[in-house]
């Protein structure tokens, strides 16, 4: 019965496939499952999926990360995309901020406060250390808000739930990018040329993002659960860059407050980056390992407190 | 048959308590920790649910597995952990062969993005590659018949417009196995057509399909196998037909048979108590389930228990929105005499190709006809319910097509033709 009720069901299938014919072009249904069948092969993989209860502490799996990377690279496409759309100057707003914050900085700081700024001429030294914060803040905020934006995909598809504070981090680095030609532009102005340490300059970007990645694991997970998250972010980067050093040199603070201020990764950040970039005074080994230091205990910690909080997203975003 | 989906007793456990703490803040939670240790209940136990329990089946490839019960039976969240959203508190399940959800349309459509952008973006979450996007990217465009539109963002698009670009592209998602929640029900006329011939196809195709739905209708045509959810545990797993008339019976209360073993307690007057009344297919055997094209029996039993009154059974067909569909006595000579005391069996035979697909109330009598009234001695209300469907495959008033035909009959006409 089963037999006659199958092909049975295969000619209905086939007549509606024929009126589909009629309208649209033949879709090559055939031809693709079998390569995709092949390629999965070729891999030396079957696909088998087994769901079991989620473990107290899962690992990293990177061979599936590894497995999901166009999606990643789907997702910060998109947001790429959707970013500037309806925007007037678009992509401009990526320069426009930091400019707009380290003229603030040069008149503020520089003019009348006269914090110090070392060898360097002010606007220089400012708009350096307020382009490389301006990445962290964005990179931290929008990291730390990501998952429950994405709320509708966390509860609908499965992927691992990592991609979607990694790519929040990565994407800011496009805007730290285009900003950074406003920066060669008035290093040229005021004709600042690196030194050989500035193959180094990269190194220190990239402890920024380890840095806002760690923290955003974090944050982007807690805010599954307390909304409270935006909330208490800005209030922390309003302070941060008197933290970091970003209006003043570090050399013009006392050796000891140099120190306290050196557990914070980004303290090493901005002037790591100023006198790679702009050959200002070189930062003190120890300050910047200690960053380094901290700044892996954050990436650390926070993957573990991403991983063990992953299993409960979906049943408590 | 090779098993595409093991799944061993899975269960989930959600805990209430942690629910509401979910969506409040810190200070919340905060505050509530502070209660908790000044009331002294410092480890209250959470109010706990069971959404999922021991629930354990299997699917060999090429199986459609129907998935029924009511609102809160567990489906969505036995469907939540097949596709790895949430994970089981218990148990454990293997699938093999690349899974793909379809739980939402459009899942990650971007408003902002254009039709053309949004294939990619809703490509990549399904999991497909981009290579094979690229290669489906025209036939999804021709499917959906948005080409048009195709560099328009997605937010100006009519909602119709929108539902065919994101059907479109999960259709061409091919996957070995593909878990499909209830997408029949949202989409016009056109789309729901549409959607139910692609799960066909998949079928037609050897893959794997879990299809959740509450449209019986659509579980009777596709599916081979079902499995019936409720309170969270598997009520039955069998043929689909026999799955679903018991989820009728559950709901409605109204199931293909029923028997009244105590006269007593039987409806009916002095003179007439009914004994039982069955919905039969063609060969006397109780169904619940009848193919639209073949003939279903209302059989009636009943006593008489007096004589000297002339006694006649009568139907009522009522369909699913409550319209009648028909009255109709029996005409037999039979009845026109008075009847003896003893007991009878009438059966009532509705001819094939008659009633539309959908489900069917019975209400039957036993009467004695006044005219211009009927007096009835006994009676019972939508007493049994029956399932009509059409399996398509030609020999019903839908010949080759397979969306839905509208109206309480469907009448199988003789056509006439001519090219004058």
């Amino acid at each position: 019965m089963h037999s006659s009720r199958d092909s049975a069901r295969s000619s209905a299938a086939a007549s509606i496939r024929r009126v589909a014919e009629t309208r649209v072009r033949p879709r090559p249904r055939q031809a693709e499952p079998q390569a995709d069948a092949g390629s999965a092969k070729a891999e030396g993989r079957e696909y088998v999926t087994v769901i079991r209860p989620a473990s107290r502490w899962p690992k990293l799996d990177f061979p599936e990360l590894w497995h999901y990377r166009e999606l990643l690279a789907i997702f910060i496409w998109r947001d790429l995309k959707v970013r500037y759309k309806q925007t007037v100057i678009g992509a401009g707003w990526a320069i426009f901020q930091p400019v707009i914050t380290a003229v603030v900085y040069t008149l503020v700081f520089g003019r009348f406060a006269k914090f110090p700024s070392g060898h360097l001429p002010y606007p220089l030294f400012a708009f350096a250390g307020v382009l490389a914060m301006q990445y962290f803040t964005s990179a931290m905020t929008v990291s730390s808000t990501s998952l429950v934006a994405n709320v509708g995909l966390i509860t609908k598809v499965y992927f691992p739930r990592l991609l979607v504070p990694l790519g929040a981090v990565l994407v800011p680095l496009v805007d730290f990018v285009l900003a950074l030609v406003i920066l060669v532009g008035m290093m040229a102005w005021y004709s600042t040329w690196p030194s050989a340490s500035a193959v180094f300059a990269p190194l220190f970007i990239a402890l920024a993002f380890i840095t806002a990645f760690g923290i955003g694991l974090i944050l982007s997970a807690l805010n599954v659960r307390y909304r409270d998250v935006p909330h208490i972010l800005p209030v922390f980067m309003q302070v941060l860059p008197f933290l970091s050093g970003v209006p003043f040199a570090l050399d013009g603070v006392p050796l000891k407050w140099q120190w306290l201020l050196a557990l914070n990764p980004m303290t090493a950040v901005i002037s790591g980056w100023r006198w790679t970039m702009l050959g200002g005074p070189q930062p003190v080994v120890g300050q910047v390992a200690l960053g380094v230091g901290v700044a892996l205990l954050l990436l650390i910690g926070g993957l573990a407190f991403f991983r063990s909080s992953e299993p409960r997203f979906a049943d408590t975003i | 048959m090779s098993v595409a989906i093991a799944a061993e007793s899975l269960s989930k456990k959600y805990r209430i308590g942690q629910f509401r703490a979910a969506y409040g803040t810190l200070r919340d939670s905060v505050m509530h920790s502070v209660s908790r240790l000044k009331s002294g209940h410092l480890h209250e136990p959470p109010k706990e649910i069971w959404a999922l329990r021991d629930v354990s089946f299997e699917a060999g490839q090429g199986e459609v597995l129907g998935i029924i019960g009511p609102n809160g039976a567990g489906k969505s969240t036995l469907l939540k952990i097949l596709t790895r959203i949430t994970h089981p508190t218990e148990g454990r399940a293997e699938l093999r062969g690349r899974v793909g959800s379809l739980l939402e349309v459009g899942t990650g459509f971007h408003p902002e993005l254009t039709g053309r952008e949004n294939i990619y973006l809703n490509g990549a979450i399904l999991g497909m590659k981009r290579g094979e996007i690229n290669r489906k990217y025209d036939a999804i465009v021709d499917f959906s018949g948005v080409e048009k539109f195709i560099d328009t963002p997605v937010k100006r698009y009519s909602s119709g417009m929108f539902v065919r670009l994101a059907f479109s592209v999960a259709a061409h998602f091919e996957p070995e196995i593909m878990i499909v929640d209830e997408v029949l029900a949202v989409g016009d006329a056109d789309f729901q057509r549409r959607s139910l011939g692609r799960m066909e196809d998949l079928g037609g195709e050897g893959r794997t399909v879990i299809f959740v739905s509450h449209n019986l209708q659509a579980i009777l045509q596709l599916c081979d196998r079902a499995i019936l959810l409720d309170g969270g545990k598997v009520v039955k797993d069998g043929p689909t037909h026999d799955v679903v008339a018991q989820y009728e019976e559950q709901t409605v209360g109204a199931g293909s048979q029923v028997v009244w073993d105590d006269p007593a307690k039987a409806p009916g007057d002095d003179l007439v108590r009914l004994q039982s009344v069955r919905v039969v297919d063609q060969d006397g055997a109780p169904a619940p389930a009848i193919d639209v094209r073949q003939q279903i029996g209302i059989e009636i039993g009943f006593r008489v228990l007096g004589e000297g009154r002339s006694v006649v059974p009568k139907i009522k067909v009522i369909d699913q929105h409550g319209a009648i569909c028909f009255n109709a006595l029996d005409v037999s000579p039979r009845w026109n005499e008075t009847a003896a005391a003893g007991e009878y069996l009438a059966t009532a035979w509705i001819p094939g190709n008659l009633l539309n697909e959908g489900r069917f109330s019975v209400d039957v009598e036993v009467v004695t006809i006044a005219s211009p009234k009927l007096i009835p001695h006994a009676g019972a209300h939508k007493v049994v319910a029956f399932h009509v469907y059409d399996p398509a495959e030609g020999g019903s008033a839908r010949g080759l097509y397979t969306g839905q035909l509208r109206g309480v009959v469907r009448p199988l006409l003789e056509w006439t033709s001519e090219e004058p």
